[in-house]
């Protein structure tokens, strides 16, 4: 072993040089590529809310995607209120550029739930939620609301979209969850997804929630078929936990206070 | 080693000194990655590029490096590969990175990478040690290839999201087996792989540690 490589300034210089070259490598990298990085990501959230509402085409290039999303308006809701806020309300300029999910973990912008009412396993809800609502002829028609929860190993992040009466349901789909393939992973099944159209979220005071995930399939002579969808075979837990997250976020602490503003015309 | 030639380090590592059949290195990755062929793929390419640009950065500076800072050094030059791996993923195969997840990552502790570099690019010139890196690759790619075509085909009746045989669910014939989709699948798949391999090649047989002795009955009164 060659003496003069073991010195100790030696060492030091040959890890600066090492470390100095390597940050200028990554961070290059890293700043190259950021621009590439944003565009997909915005497009990937934007398939999951075109997804949702069920307008999302097989095969739509990146520019059809856009151009069907910017029919959207972005809105912040305040959850407790039911009233759209300004964007200054939770620091930013443009709307799409608040993370609800970040905000959930920021106490100032954020309630915690109390472990009885937290059905959907989420322990701190955001005050702050980013909608989507598509209106035709100054009428809104569709409404696009983040909903998210857990399932058994993981928190399902999806979508949910609503007609215009803010009852029928047009889509739900979940973006980003982690749960057992073939199993509860089916939950991205199409066939599955399917089910959920047309079903009514509320009964027929329109006050609660009355979403049910049931076994057996449902079929034209089940009672109360409205409300019901059939419960993903083999994933009793997973199934369980979309019931819950569904009608928590339909609930009173999640979006009921602004749909039923909705439904009288009030925002 | 010191004399070994380009083409016996490109392809040794194929079959003959498979890192995964023989040497049993990256296991991890070959459980979590192999439910697809287009995430399988896309690793591979991902671990044989990193190993192979490891090694040659390793091997470029290998006089330099100290011996008492080596594996950091070597740690240093692997994890800002793969940094930039995974910035080129999630730019350019946004929806594989998604699905590769934390993997991407992973390869930074993925043994083969690590073992390379130490145990080739630190005794051997640049070029030689890059074809190491890819032939090493190479041999990682083909076995996790074989798993993902049986994980993918049986468990959920595809290859390439293409359908071969139309599931039960969508209105087939074919009743998928879940368990190829969870992880322990690959053990079983890789097991087979090297119990055939070690038909097919039978030096690299590993001798027995022991030998049971026969059996002897000792009358005790």
């Amino acid at each position: 072993m060659a003496k003069p490589k073991e010195t100790v300034p030696r060492t030091l210089m040959v890890a600066l040089v090492l470390s100095i070259a390597f940050s200028v490598v990554v961070s290059t990298a890293a700043v190259l590529l950021r621009p590439a990085q944003v565009k997909n990501q915005n497009l990937d959230i934007r398939t999951n809310i075109l997804a949702a509402a069920g307008m999302l085409e097989p095969g739509a290039s990146p520019e059809e995607i856009e151009k069907t999303f910017l029919r959207f308006d972005v809105r912040l809701l305040d959850l407790d209120s039911g009233e759209y806020v300004g964007p200054e309300t939770v620091g930013v300029e443009d709307p799409m550029r608040y993370d609800m999910y970040k905000a959930a973990s920021d106490p100032s912008m954020s309630t915690a739930i109390p472990s009885s009412e937290d059905k959907a396993g989420i322990k701190r809800r955001p005050n702050v939620a980013k909608i989507f609502t598509l209106s035709e002829n100054g009428e809104l028609v569709r409404v696009v609301l983040p909903i998210h929860g857990y399932g058994l190993w993981s928190t399902l992040y999806g979508f949910v979209s609503l007609e215009g009466d803010a009852n029928t349901i047009e889509g739900l789909g979940f973006y980003d969850h982690a749960e057992t393939p073939g199993l509860g992973g089916e939950v991205d099944n199409p066939r599955w997804k399917s089910q959920w159209v047309g079903k009514e979220v509320y009964g027929d005071e329109l006050d609660q929630p009355q979403i049910r995930l049931v076994k057996g399939g449902v079929s034209s002579d089940t009672a109360g078929k409205e409300h019901k969808v059939d419960a993903l075979s083999g994933a009793t837990l997973t199934s369980r936990g979309v019931e819950q997250l569904v009608n928590y976020w339909m609930g009173d602490r999640g979006y009921k206070t602004y749909l039923k503003k909705l439904r009288k015309g009030e925002v | 080693m010191a004399d070994a030639t380009a083409k016996q380090v490109l392809f040794e590592p194929i079959f003959s000194n498979n890192p995964i059949a023989l040497q049993i290195l990256g296991i991890c990755s070959a459980l979590a990655v192999t439910t697809s062929m287009n995430v399988t793929l896309v690793m591979c390419a991902a671990v044989t590029a990193v190993t192979a640009f490891s090694n040659l950065a390793v091997s470029l500076v290998r006089a330099q490096i100290p011996g008492s800072i080596r594996i950091i050094v070597q740690m240093t030059i692997i994890a800002s590969l793969v940094i930039v791996v995974d910035q080129l993923l999630k730019a350019y195969a946004y929806e594989i990175s998604k699905q590769l997840s934390v993997f991407v990552g992973l390869i930074i502790t993925n043994c083969i990478v690590m073992g390379r570099a130490e145990g080739f690019a630190m005794k051997n010139g640049p070029w030689l040690s890059f074809l190491d890196g890819i032939g090493n690759g190479l041999g990682y790619s083909v076995l996790l290839i074989f798993v993902a075509f049986f994980r993918e085909l049986l468990g959920s009746g595809s290859l390439f999201g293409i359908t071969i045989m139309p599931v039960v669910n969508e209105g087939g014939w074919y009743i998928p087996n879940g368990l190829l989709l969870l992880p322990p699948s690959a053990f079983f798949i890789i097991g087979l792989a090297i119990w055939g391999l070690r038909a097919w090649k039978p030096d690299q047989v590993e001798e027995e540690d022991y030998k049971m002795s026969r059996h002897t009955f000792k009358e005790a009164f």
